[in-house]
């Protein structure tokens, strides 16, 4: 798989940003917020970690990516875009009838997802399902990577697979939570306190890394050194901005599932090009 | 017609739990298909897996009480390749993951092998909670899955084996109790058939799982009522054999649904459907009332619920007097 320097996957990376803001606005509904902030994470798994191939889905050795929390597909479809799996003019169909690009990742309408997901909280069961059947057939450099918010954690289900991964000793999946702090009603912490998170996972028997979410190079690090330790299953608490790089949108929970209209998505690709205005030409 | 070869019942017959079919599907499958996994969630001996379990233990995942796991692992295990089966009571699985269902398994289209033991009033003595009576209209509203009902253990352990061949993904009922076996190693079994194990002129009696039995105890109180029944078995309430069923109805004008399950939206609900569209004829649904079961023993329950021969026979005189 071809080598990207970290410099050129933050270029993709504000690339990705600008092409969400531009779906959105076209879709006229859906999810800002979670998508903005997961970038960094999707840029590193599908340029610099994921094992796949674009003219492949179907490779047999493939490594497994599962969305848990998937009303952040944005993310994931303009991602896909960029890596060469989808037209990046198909990205502009989101959300409307007939498209591919359904308001939820639908499996059965693209052949290049591993499963359909919105109703949330049943990723991290799926990913340990697969990962076992990965086991029983011998592939145990098959990884399976599994993105959950942390909304979702307040999701039963979550818990129950914290308890029965540690138990099977799977260690063929990584676990990545955006921890972004808000969910639709508000902040996590006053929603439904989640804290202390690391501890939680930890005391359910899981080996924690917790980094910045959105520094990319810490992002590819944690899914590399994930790799290197197999006495237990490794979680990634990856504390990110909600709307990251969209200073209206930063930390208000009410881009949670919102998207930007005309005027607003023309600010926000003006702020995205110039960084915040700490570079002055726009480079369209 | 297909000759059934059922059990000479009236000179006799023997008493299985039907699960006892699933265990020992389970465990041909275990030697014949190395893709066959199996997980259940603290009902491994309950729900019959334990065979399986012994047998192929790297292939068998305990989940803990943990139905929503359950079936989510099931649908990873699914996604990799495998052909999972997932157990538990039916009141937990699918009535504790309902949702998880619906999404990682039908809307993803994953084959997972649903097996929700312990279903209908059957169950007797632990009451309305482990009674599951709303299963099959659950799973029957879902597209792409598959419902199944077999009527014994003969027909349980055939079902099984055929589940693990059928591409969808499958919901397979279970009594807990001793029921009458009444099939044969040679009764044919097909997913999506149903099948007429006694033919006659006068009036249809279509019905599900071991509710069958009672139907058969029927025919010979009716006749002596001078009523000629036609005892249909429906072990696949989804996809209804339509064919079948339209053959028999179009014929008697009148039909009896038997089911051990809730009225709306069971196999009643689905021949009524059928008919109304079809044929439209005079049909009672005999099966729970809208009301939820309770404690007692097996028979006293199908007595007081009016599912045995004879309140088949009440029901039968009263639909033949609609007919029109």
């Amino acid at each position: 798989m071809k080598q990207y320097s970290i410099e050129r996957l933050e270029i993709i990376a504000n690339d990705i940003r600008q092409d969400i803001i531009r779906m959105l606005e076209h879709a006229g509904s859906g999810h800002s917020a979670g998508p903005l902030g997961e970038v960094e994470i999707y840029t590193a798994l599908y340029f610099s970690v994921l094992k796949h191939d674009p003219s492949k889905p179907d490779w047999s050795e493939r490594d497994i990516l599962i969305q848990s929390n998937g009303h952040c597909v944005p993310v994931r479809y303009v991602t896909l875009a960029h890596a060469g799996y989808i037209d990046k003019k198909e990205l502009m169909t989101l959300r409307q009838f007939g498209s591919r690009l359904q308001g939820h990742p639908e499996r059965l309408r693209l052949p290049f997802l591993e499963s359909t997901s919105g109703p949330l909280g049943s990723g991290l069961s799926q990913a340990a399902g697969i990962a076992l059947a990965f086991r029983l057939n011998a592939q145990l450099k098959r990884y399976v990577y599994v993105v959950m918010g942390d909304g979702e954690l307040d999701e039963g289900n979550v818990w129950e697979a914290a308890m029965f991964i540690p138990k099977h000793k799977i260690h063929n999946l990584i676990a990545i939570i955006d921890r972004n702090n808000i969910q639709i009603d508000g902040f996590t912490e006053n929603v439904m306190p989640l804290e202390d998170l690391k501890a939680k996972w930890q005391a359910f028997g899981w080996h924690v890394l917790e980094i910045d979410g959105n520094n990319i190079e810490a992002v590819i690090d944690a899914f590399e050194m994930s790799k290197a330790i197999i006495e237990k299953p490794i979680i990634i608490i990856a504390h990110t901005i909600p709307g990251k790089g969209v200073d209206f949108m930063e930390e208000d929970f009410k881009w949670h599932g919102v998207a930007p209209n005309h005027e607003q998505a023309k600010l926000a690709l003006s702020e995205l090009r110039t960084l915040k205005g700490k570079i002055t030409s726009e480079h369209l | 017609m297909v000759d059934p070869k059922l059990v000479d019942f009236r000179k006799g017959y023997i008493n299985e739990p039907i699960r006892k079919g699933f265990g020992r599907g389970l465990l041909t499958l275990g030697k014949t298909n190395s893709d066959v996994v199996a997980c259940c969630a603290d009902l491994t001996e309950s729900t019959q897996m334990n065979l399986f379990a012994e047998a192929y233990p790297e292939r068998f995942f305990e989940i803990g009480v943990a139905e929503q796991n359950l079936v989510t692992v099931g649908s990873g295990l699914a996604a990799g390749g495998k052909i999972p089966f997932v157990s538990s009571y039916a009141a937990f699985n699918p009535g504790r993951n309902y949702e998880q269902i619906r999404t990682t398994i039908c809307l993803n289209d994953r084959p997972v092998k649903i097996i929700g033991s312990h279903a209908g009033v059957s169950v007797g003595p632990d009451g309305a909670t482990h009674q599951m009576l709303e299963d099959i209209v659950l799973m029957r509203a879902l597209p792409n899955m598959v419902v199944l009902s077999p009527g014994d253990s003969i027909e349980a352990e055939k079902c099984t084996i055929a589940m693990a061949n059928d591409p969808q993904p499958n919901y397979m009922r279970l009594a807990r109790e001793a029921s009458a076996v009444y099939t044969t190693l040679e009764t044919p079994f097909k997913i999506g058939q149903a099948y007429v194990y006694e033919p006659g002129e006068d009036l249809t009696i279509i019905s599900t799982g071991a509710m069958t039995f009672q139907a058969l105890l029927s025919i010979d109180l009716l006749f002596k009522d001078g009523i000629d029944v036609e005892i249909i078995h429906v072990p696949t309430i989804k996809p209804l054999d339509k064919k079948t069923i339209l053959a028999s109805i179009t014929k008697t004008r009148a039909c009896l649904v038997i089911e051990e399950g809730q009225i709306a939206g069971g196999l009643g609900g689905a021949v009524a459907e059928l008919a109304s569209e079809f044929f439209p004829i005079p049909i009672i649904r005999l099966g729970i009332q809208d009301r939820f079961g309770e404690s007692g023993t097996p028979t006293e329950l199908l007595q007081y619920f009016g599912l045995d021969a004879n309140h088949i026979r009440l029901a039968a005189h009263k639909v033949l007097l609609n007919r029109r």
